[in-house]
């Protein structure tokens, strides 16, 4: 009895792991935003977590703005209608996608068993996002230099059958010229799998 | 819904196929008000909204405007009809038309999708269910997923850019000038050209191995592909100690403190050590299980760091050779240093992590667990040196992302100051001579910079190399700093001659043998 307890206690619920998964998209969006150069290097902080120092935004609109979109992100990853996330980078003047960022999502495990808990380890877990955050902090010796003004957006695939909530709006794939991909580590906690992926523009 | 670059195809097709031409006659008055320069809104807020699909939009057919609307559009074809009313040069197409009285404003109208939509309109019916399924095999293609049975959503209030003007600070990892006034005249003479180049071919361009070390007593061991030379630096003879055998190659070197024996460390996970008087291999120590690329002597305590993450602490004078095993590191360890007095092991590895590992009391190897373990640096720690005046000091160098040298105080484990230098570190070493740090970069410069410590203001830039700096080595007599690049060449560089003037540098140049240029092969 006390051992299912106990296995209950650290065992990882539905919406811990969509939790977990939007902790990992603000650090990884963070340290994106800090790495491609999008933002002055002054206006980042340094922030421990997974046994890692990343550098997260202080600017006041920007953390409302990803704390609004993950907080509706985390309520579409219990409901399992989000497909992927996409961190659109876009040249301010011209409009041209640069850069885009894709977090797919995939489901796990039985969603009809009631309700899902997951015994993966956190420890494993937090470390398997330690390595795709460090494989997109030294993303920067591959990617091209994004020198013009640009503005980031967040655009997340959902099922048809959702319900627009208020101030969000439809959006338009965003494409990129000439593309390049690279596919990063995956991590998952047993009930949601992401995977980083980052297409570029070949500058040749 | 289709890709914008298969809808803008048909377009095409289509303008080419229609009959109409430009409508003739006077200019429309909302084109009359673009010309005339009055834009309600910038593109910059827009930017987001244009590449909505609002709904009203697809609404736009029923409009009484379509009129103009559609005539607007044929003018606007770009490959057919050039605008030949306007006084104004052919506009860019980004931009959208300004408002009127019936339409305020249009920044919201995606024009193109809606003269695709509309002229597509007729043919829809006649599609054929081969067609359509082309259609939805090649937008899943495009999307990842059928398009259709997906959202796209995005939170209006959107996050703001960077204020206008911001220059992207990453470019100075792309390109790089040398800014003549950073570098502080002083009051020594420092020669910016190398006192010697000896050639290095073979060297393995490989940033996590560490392929030089300057002996006590003047010798230096460089490692090129699978040998070792000896160079005599005092007679400037050379000498092959050894050669690997297949597709091994030599990862790191390290000389005993007090001269003859030399730590070789291999790529099939074993480290060798040779009596370099008599050219003898003394023993060959086991125990990891990929490449060692790092090595540390701290008195008969051989410390040795693999690419597994795994550090090793051999004593050298015993049969049973390993003492400590450490699992500090979760992927390859490419700096490692004992402090000067012994106390404190230094390792950084590819995972981002430099860990400080305190020696066990009245012994020479270190506690199973780390003292300290710094996070900061955003990419791997090969560059680490530890202050001759203050033994608690450590300064370290990250890699391409992170760029930074940071100095620590390993008494307290806190990080005291750090120097953004734009490029890759490779390598640190401090000298006595005149209190400065020498540090060798990659690109865009690969060069090394000398700081005044602990200031931190350059003193000198010395370029040359053509390629990455991949390792430093300091002379015993503290004169003279080695660098060894991925372009295949070692340089030798006088920089720390105490009393130093040009005359009588001349002089030493001139009394040197006639070799200026020696190969070591």
């Amino acid at each position: 009895m006390t051992t299912a307890a106990q296995k209950a206690k650290s065992a990882i619920t539905l919406k811990g792991s969509a939790e977990i998964v939007c902790d990992y998209l603000n650090y990884g969006i963070n340290s994106i935003l800090f790495q491609r150069g999008l933002y002055p290097p002054e206006s980042f902080k340094s922030d421990e977590n997974y046994g890692l120092t990343i550098l997260m935004s202080t600017d006041n609109k920007i953390k409302e703005f990803l704390s609004t979109t993950l907080g509706q992100l985390k309520g579409w990853l219990v409901d399992r209608t989000v497909t992927k996330v996409a961190l659109v980078i876009t040249n301010v003047k011209t409009l041209e996608v640069m850069e885009r960022w894709d977090f797919n999502v995939e489901y796990e495990g039985d969603a009809n068993c009631g309700e899902q808990t997951s015994e993966k380890p956190l420890k494993q877990i937090k470390n398997e996002i330690r390595d795709v955050l460090k494989q997109i902090a030294s993303s920067v010796a591959y990617l091209p230099l994004l020198d013009c003004l640009c503005s980031f957006d967040i655009q997340i695939y959902t099922k048809n059958d959702v319900a627009l909530p208020s101030e969000w709006t439809e959006a338009e794939p965003a494409n990129i010229k000439n593309a390049q991909s690279v596919k990063m580590r995956s991590f998952s906690t047993n009930i949601h799998r992401m995977e980083t992926v980052v297409t570029y523009k070949n500058d040749d | 819904l289709i890709g914008m670059s298969q809808f803008k195809f048909w377009n095409d097709v289509n303008s080419l196929l229609t009959m109409d031409g430009p409508v003739k006659g006077p200019v429309p008055r909302w084109q009359r008000k673009k010309e005339s320069g009055s834009f309600s809104s910038s593109s910059l807020n827009n930017s987001s909204k244009l590449r909505s699909l609002s709904s009203s939009l697809l609404n736009s057919t029923k409009t009484p405007t379509k009129g103009s609307e559609s005539d607007y559009q044929r003018n606007k074809t770009p490959s057919k009809t050039p605008l030949k009313k306007s006084k104004t040069p052919t506009p860019p197409r980004a931009k959208t038309p300004s408002g009127d009285r019936f339409i305020p404003s249009r920044s919201a109208s995606n024009f193109d999708l809606a003269h695709y939509k509309l002229t597509q309109d007729e043919n829809s019916k006649s599609d054929s269910p081969t067609h359509q399924e082309l259609q939805r095999v090649m937008s899943e293609n495009l999307h990842g997923a059928d398009i259709n049975n997906q959202r796209i959503l995005t939170y209006k209030n959107k996050a703001p850019s960077a204020p206008e003007g911001f220059q992207n600070p990453m470019r100075v990892i792309y390109t790089q000038t040398k800014t003549p006034a950073s570098v502080k005249s002083s009051s020594r003479y420092i020669p910016q050209a190398p006192d010697r180049i000896l050639d290095a071919p073979d060297i393995v361009d490989d940033y996590y191995l560490n392929l030089m070390d300057w002996s006590s007593n003047n010798i230096l061991a460089a490692a090129l592909g699978a040998h070792v030379y000896l160079w005599n630096a005092g007679t400037g003879n050379i000498d092959q100690l050894l050669e690997l055998e297949g597709n091994d190659y030599v990862c790191s070197l390290a000389w005993i403190q007090d001269g003859n024996c030399l730590a070789v460390g291999t790529t099939n996970g074993t480290v060798e050590l040779w009596d370099c008087s008599k050219s003898k291999r003394l023993r060959i120590m086991d125990g990891h299980s990929a490449r060692v690329g790092s090595l540390s002597w701290n008195s008969y305590i051989l410390s040795s760091g693999c690419r597994s993450g795994q550090i090793i602490h051999h004593d050298v004078r015993q049969r049973e050779h390993i003492v400590a095993t450490l699992s500090g590191h979760t992927q390859e360890v490419c700096g490692l240093k004992w402090s000067t007095d012994g106390k404190y092991l230094a390792s950084g590895g590819n995972d981002n992590v430099l860990n400080i590992w305190q020696a066990v009391n009245g012994t020479h190897y270190s506690q199973n667990t780390p003292l300290h373990t710094f996070t900061a640096h955003q990419a791997a720690v090969k560059a680490l040196a530890w202050c001759p005046w203050q033994p608690h000091i450590l300064s370290s160098g990250g890699g391409t992302a992170d760029r930074h040298i940071r100095f620590w105080n390993c008494n307290t484990g806190s990080c005291i100051n750090a120097v953004d230098t734009k490029s890759q570190v490779c390598a640190l070493l401090w000298s006595t001579t005149y209190k400065e740090l020498v540090s060798g970069h990659g690109f865009a410069n690969n060069e090394l910079i000398i700081w005044k410590y602990p200031g931190m203001t350059k003193v000198a830039e010395l370029t040359g190399h053509t390629a990455r700096v991949l390792h430093l080595a300091m002379s015993p007599d503290g004169t003279t700093i080695l660098s060894a690049g991925a372009d295949e060449t070692l340089r030798l560089w006088k920089c720390f001659t105490k009393n130093p003037t040009k005359s009588k540098d001349a002089e030493k140049i001139k009394s040197k043998p006639s070799a200026l240029k020696q190969c070591i092969r």
